[in-house]
């Protein structure tokens, strides 16, 4: 055989469009890891629903009796979180695994630019983090939040914010981990604190300064209560306990609108996204 | 030391007549220099292997080839661009295929291959027919839908070569590729590399420390050190070292051997059952035996020169020994050690 028709290697500079196909691929890479893994779509929704449901009823008898609200009611919003930060934290530490077996390079060595293949990463993780918070969203009636469209729709949407800048935030750390082993001591000192410091399972109020202060770095925080907000604003509830079970974020005594509270995590995600592309573009 | 390489440099913006060509070339990792200063260059069509113990520095300086580690000093051009000035111009005409895999385990052989050709931006008009061009050339075409990870190591680096391909790049680089496969599997990978040498002109740099292996090259480039030892044809190579290796037998050795030595001022040795002597050129020596009347002989056997005897001349040590001295051993990858903290 002659040489056969090699497809030349157009010789065009690095276009916009051109970069966009690059973010796709790594979006779609990352959804169909997703859905191959089975075990791994089941068991990272194991953890939501035991929170819900062993401690969300265990504590629920410490809520005053008369009240109408449930304390699992008060804790859905903060389950979401928590969906949404292990997925989002576990799809940006997947880089680790790429680069233990080598997928990493052939993504560095493409002639791609590197703030593409960031992106793409953000995006397929926030996708997955995102959907895997919305499947969380079938046990609304159960905690006793109604099936409203626009609740459901707000809080898909506050947990797609949350879900990109988590899983910016989650590539920043994967950019500096060199071994799939560390991965223990990610989840232990800063995704549990994370959770914990979020005001998803207790209120943030009231708290001793030092804690106060913890709660109001987290970025969670500011994704946690916009979501609760949401779902108050949809159950009955006296205004008194409104307030006490979700006192929201104040800044020198003011209460952040909500609005503002989810800029401050899109600020956080864009910052998270940065820094990442420019761990990634270091030169050797 | 003899440097056979060439001093040009490289023409800038792709119209230079040779596709690889280092100056200087230098990598120092703190106080140790990998590479020392190396000049070479690879012309079209070529396929250009680098022969040495690891340590040696090939690793190093294919990566430096493939923009991935930056020089400490000195200049490379591939394709005639430059590559540190014009990186991304550099990757785009290139292939890897690298001694660790970079396949993604949880995709299907075909998923790979389209992840690839997305990041190369291969015209979604050609993708098809290429990906069968290639997958069909290593034979894993049937195999295309099977998921990464129930494939065999050999398997896995056929369809790497596939993928390195897809994009149809000038020049291929292949470190160490046939490291850690069976002595089947890598015959196997070389009828597959040869073969493509006969489909697709492409120039091809590659690094091994198997002698067998440099023997497919159209030139080998011995390493030693972070030094090139020596740059030459493997024949030429191994005509350098001098002599061939002849063994006979014959009807009667003992008269033989005393005709040999009067005759043709040789001193034969009895080795292995059969004559043997060196001369310099073994295949015209032969005919002049057959024609002495006084000889009878019944098996003959001539043997060259192996690159192993190359390396020993070049080196003053065997390939082995080299590699048993526990020379610094710069892992394959040093990106890795720098991804660990990027």
């Amino acid at each position: 055989m002659a040489v056969t028709e090699v497809i030349g290697v157009r010789d065009v500079g690095s276009s916009v469009a051109d970069d966009l196909r690059a973010v796709r691929m790594i979006w779609k890479r990352e959804l169909i890891r997703f859905t191959r893994n089975k075990v791994r779509m089941i068991t990272s929704l194991a953890q939501p629903v035991i929170y819900l449901f062993i401690l969300g009823t265990g504590l629920s008898q410490l809520i005053p009796g008369g009240s109408k609200i449930d304390y699992r009611t008060f804790i859905f919003p903060g389950v979401l979180g928590m969906t949404v930060l292990f997925t989002a934290i576990f799809s940006a530490l997947s880089i680790v695994w790429d680069r233990e077996f080598g997928f990493l390079r052939e993504m560095l060595v493409a002639p791609v630019r590197r703030s593409a293949l960031v992106l793409g990463k953000c995006l397929g993780g926030a996708t997955v983090a995102t959907f895997q918070g919305a499947v969380m969203l079938i046990f609304c009636g159960l905690v006793h939040v109604p099936y409203s469209a626009t609740l459901l729709l707000t809080l898909v949407a506050e947990m797609a914010l949350l879900a990109f800048t988590l899983t910016a935030f989650g590539t920043v750390i994967a950019a500096r981990m060199a071994q799939v082993e560390t991965f223990q001591v990610v989840m232990n000192f800063i995704v549990l604190p994370m959770f914990f410091l979020s005001g998803a399972v207790f209120p943030l109020d009231r708290l001793p300064r030092w804690l106060a202060v913890l709660t109001k770095v987290d970025p969670m925080t500011y994704a946690i209560d916009p979501m609760r907000r949401a779902v108050f604003d949809h159950v009955e509830i006296a205004p008194k306990l409104a307030r006490t079970l979700n006192p929201g974020m104040t800044w020198a005594g003011h209460r952040l609108p909500a609005g503002l509270e989810l800029a401050v995590v899109a600020f956080l995600g864009l910052a998270m996204l940065v820094a990442a592309v420019v761990q990634f573009s270091r030169p050797e | 030391m003899v440097q056979v390489a060439d001093q040009h440099v490289g023409q800038a913006g792709g119209g230079g007549a040779r596709v690889i060509d280092a100056v200087d070339l230098t990598k120092r990792f703190g106080d140790f220099e990998a590479v020392k200063s190396v000049n070479f260059s690879v012309e079209p069509g070529e396929t250009y292997g680098f022969l040495g113990p690891n340590g040696a520095g090939k690793s190093t300086t294919i990566s430096m080839l493939c923009t991935l580690v930056r020089p400490s000093a000195g200049q490379a051009t591939v394709a005639g661009y430059d590559v540190v000035r014009q990186r991304t111009e550099v990757r785009r005409q290139i292939g890897l295929v690298f001694q660790d895999t970079t396949l993604d385990d949880y995709l299907t052989a075909g998923e790979n291959l389209r992840f690839h050709a997305e990041l190369y931006r291969v015209p979604k008009t050609d993708l098809d027919g290429r990906l069968w061009q290639v997958m069909d050339m290593v034979g894993l075409w049937e195999r295309r839908n099977s998921i990464v990870k129930t494939f065999s190591g050999g398997m896995k680096r056929r369809l790497e070569i596939a993928r390195g391909l897809l994009h149809s790049p000038r020049v291929l680089f292949l470190d160490e590729p046939t490291v850690g496969l069976d002595p089947q599997t890598r015959s196997h990978i070389w009828s597959y590399i040869n073969e493509l040498k006969r489909r697709e002109s492409i120039t091809m740099f590659l690094t091994t420390h198997y002698m067998d292996e440099a023997e497919h090259c159209d030139r080998i480039a011995i390493m030693d050190n972070g030094e090139i030892v020596v740059v030459d044809t493997p024949e030429a190579l191994k005509r350098s070292v001098g002599r061939d290796r002849v063994s006979i037998n014959t009807s009667d050795d003992q008269a033989a051997m005393e005709l040999l030595a009067d005759r043709f001022d040789l001193e034969p040795t009895v080795s292995e059952g059969a004559i043997t002597f060196f001369v310099a050129h073994g295949e015209q020596f032969v005919p002049r035996l057959f024609a002495d009347p006084d000889l009878t002989i019944s098996s003959v056997h001539v043997a060259r020169p192996t690159l192993d005897d190359v390396f020993m001349a070049y080196t003053g040590r065997t390939i082995r020994d080299a590699e048993a001295s526990g020379t610094e051993r710069m892992r394959a990858n040093p990106w890795m050690r720098s991804g660990a903290r990027r």
